[in-house]
């Protein structure tokens, strides 16, 4: 019996990286899965994009833990499409009872006054406006079901503390936590949870890229994943550079199933101990 | 396959209410339980504490589920007892994996009314005993190549409660009780972390002078459950008046497992919501 048998999950950003993580981890314990992903470039991202391909990868992987997944290429920068392919989902696989939040970008580097106009309103749109969208789209089918829910959003250590030269990311994810809190409280009534989560760094493609490594490593010219490595393990108290994507998903997980249910309002760290260093 | 199979498992308190609750959830994931209770009365503890059949039933429950228990008679408030106690259950089960500082006493009074015995009795059970029992622990873990603990904490060691404010300081001393040791032992892979209940639906609350506590206004003998029930309501975001034990050693399970293996340094609340009301 698996300890989300029975739900039915919808994660953002799911072509990749965490969100498909999340998918494969909910769908071992017995979850169908509602996915979307834009699947395509952002502007001034300094890393690449997931793709159509990734997200049909995702597919195949759910699908050959012979669950349900309904997937959909979507943005979530434009509510009408967000709240398409999640109303499309629920309609197809009936219910829906657990929401990851979990698409966001890395953005380029640059001190606070050197970030460009266009992208600090980008990074705001999806890394937090997005996350009140999906929220809202979800909102009326968890509160349709009666049965309570669980949504579980992606911030970052980056939403409890500030590091140099993202100002426009830890902005966005503190903002998630603000975002959380409020509706963890107006959503307890109805028995749906909100938390919130904060990775230290984590071992996907949003981070394993250059542009990353010249922000640590501002030294080098050509710093390579192990000169990154070298300063990530500086930021943890435990002696680890970075987690895994599945660390994520465990904590997901445990959000997502019954062994929570009465957890609500809580941002969860799961950074290896980089917060209280 | 459990979820803490061939892990061994240390917990203070464990004659029943949450203890019990924590011996019996991680037996049923596969640890086997070192347990320690006081099993008599302190002066200035309002109601009936646990006896030595509370603890012979925590055995008899943990070894109807095919598990190991060694179960002694200890006091946190004694380093040396709470120690031989320790070593005593590690040589017979070869190793320690997990700690849970959960043992706690509760009273009550004003701040200006609180006598020197309460205030000097309830920081020795709430604060420094779980200091000792982490003591005790460390040796062990290291010896074992990394490990978790548990400290209950409670939401009054993160927000003030009226007329608790010996167990409000104590609470919050276990949150910074607990950052200290998850900073000092990372480099050992030994990760700490506090759950931080709400009202637990155990014998600490549910008894005439806690009653007393939140319906001083009404005669004692309309002092039910449920009438407290509403009060204990108020306290939480989710509509209910409080969490089952169960629910807390879930908390404690997950922070125990390798699915956590990178969490350390949290304060995770199991609190329906309390802190963000």
């Amino acid at each position: 019996m698996g300890r989300v048998e029975g739900k039915v999950a919808f994660i953002t950003g799911a072509a990749r990286g965490q969100g498909r993580s999340h998918a494969l981890r909910l769908a071992q314990e017995g979850a169908d899965i509602i996915a979307i992903d834009i699947c395509e470039a952002v502007p001034e991202n300094s890393y690449p994009q997931a793709t159509e391909e990734d997200l049909a990868e995702t597919v195949r992987q759910v699908e050959a833990l012979d669950r349900r997944i309904i997937a959909t290429k979507a943005d979530v920068r434009d509510f009408a499409q967000l709240k398409k392919a999640m109303d499309a989902g629920v309609a197809e696989l009936g219910r829906l009872d657990i929401v990851c939040a979990n698409a966001g970008i890395g953005g380029t580097p640059n001190r606070a006054e050197d970030i460009p106009e266009d992208e600090w309103t980008n990074m705001v749109d999806i890394n937090l406006s997005g996350v009140w969208r999906t929220a809202k789209a979800a909102i009326p089918h968890l509160k349709a079901g009666g049965r309570g829910g669980s949504i579980i959003l992606t911030s970052s250590d980056a939403g409890l503390f500030a590091y140099q030269n993202i100002a426009h990311y830890v902005s966005a994810k503190h903002g998630v936590v603000g975002l959380m809190r409020t509706l963890a409280l107006e959503l307890a009534p109805d028995m749906i949870r909100v938390n919130s989560i904060h990775p230290t760094t984590v071992d996907t493609p949003m981070v394993q890229n250059e542009g990353t490594y010249k922000l640590f490593r501002p030294d080098l010219e050509h710093p390579t994943k192990d000169d990154f490595a070298a300063a990530a393990v500086g930021m943890n108290a435990l002696p680890i550079p970075w987690v895994e994507a599945v660390d994520i998903s465990n904590a997901v997980l445990f959000f997502a199933s019954d062994e929570s249910r009465y957890v609500t309002g809580v941002p969860l760290p799961v950074d290896a101990g980089a917060a209280i260093k | 396959m459990g979820r803490l199979d061939g892990k061994v498992a240390f917990i203070t308190g464990a004659a029943r209410g949450q203890g019990r609750s924590h011996a019996l959830r991680l037996a049923q994931e596969g640890a086997d339980i070192i347990a320690i209770d006081i099993v008599d009365q302190m002066d200035t503890v309002p109601y009936g504490m646990a006896k030595p059949e509370d603890l012979a039933e925590t055995v008899r429950q943990i070894e109807a589920l095919d598990r190991r228990i060694i179960a002694t008679k200890a006091d946190v408030r004694d380093f040396e007892a709470v120690k031989a106690a320790l070593d005593d259950g590690v040589a017979q089960l070869g190793k320690l994996d997990i700690v849970s500082a959960n043992a706690g006493i509760f009273s009550f009074g004003a701040m200006e009314e609180l006598t020197d015995a309460e205030w000097d009795e309830l920081q020795d059970v709430n604060l420094k005993g779980v200091w000792h029992t982490a003591k005790a622990a460390i040796p062990h873990l290291r010896a074992n190549g990394g490990g978790s603990m548990i400290l209950t904490s409670s939401s009054a060691g993160v927000k003030a409660v009226q007329n608790i404010g010996h167990y409000v300081a104590a609470k919050h001393g276990v949150i910074g009780l607990m950052r200290s040791l998850a900073l000092e032992l990372a480099p050992d892979m030994i990760r700490v972390n506090t759950v931080n209940p709400t009202s637990v639906d155990t014998d600490m609350i549910q008894n005439s002078a806690t009653y007393e506590l939140f319906a001083p206004d009404l005669p004692e003998e309309e002092r039910t459950k449920d009438v407290l029930g509403e009060r204990f309501k108020t306290l939480n975001a989710l509509p209910i008046p409080w969490v089952e034990a169960v629910d807390i050693s879930n908390a404690v399970l997950f922070l125990a497992s390798d699915e956590a293996r990178y969490i350390t340094g949290v304060v995770f609340p199991v609190d329906a919501g309390q802190l963000i009301k």
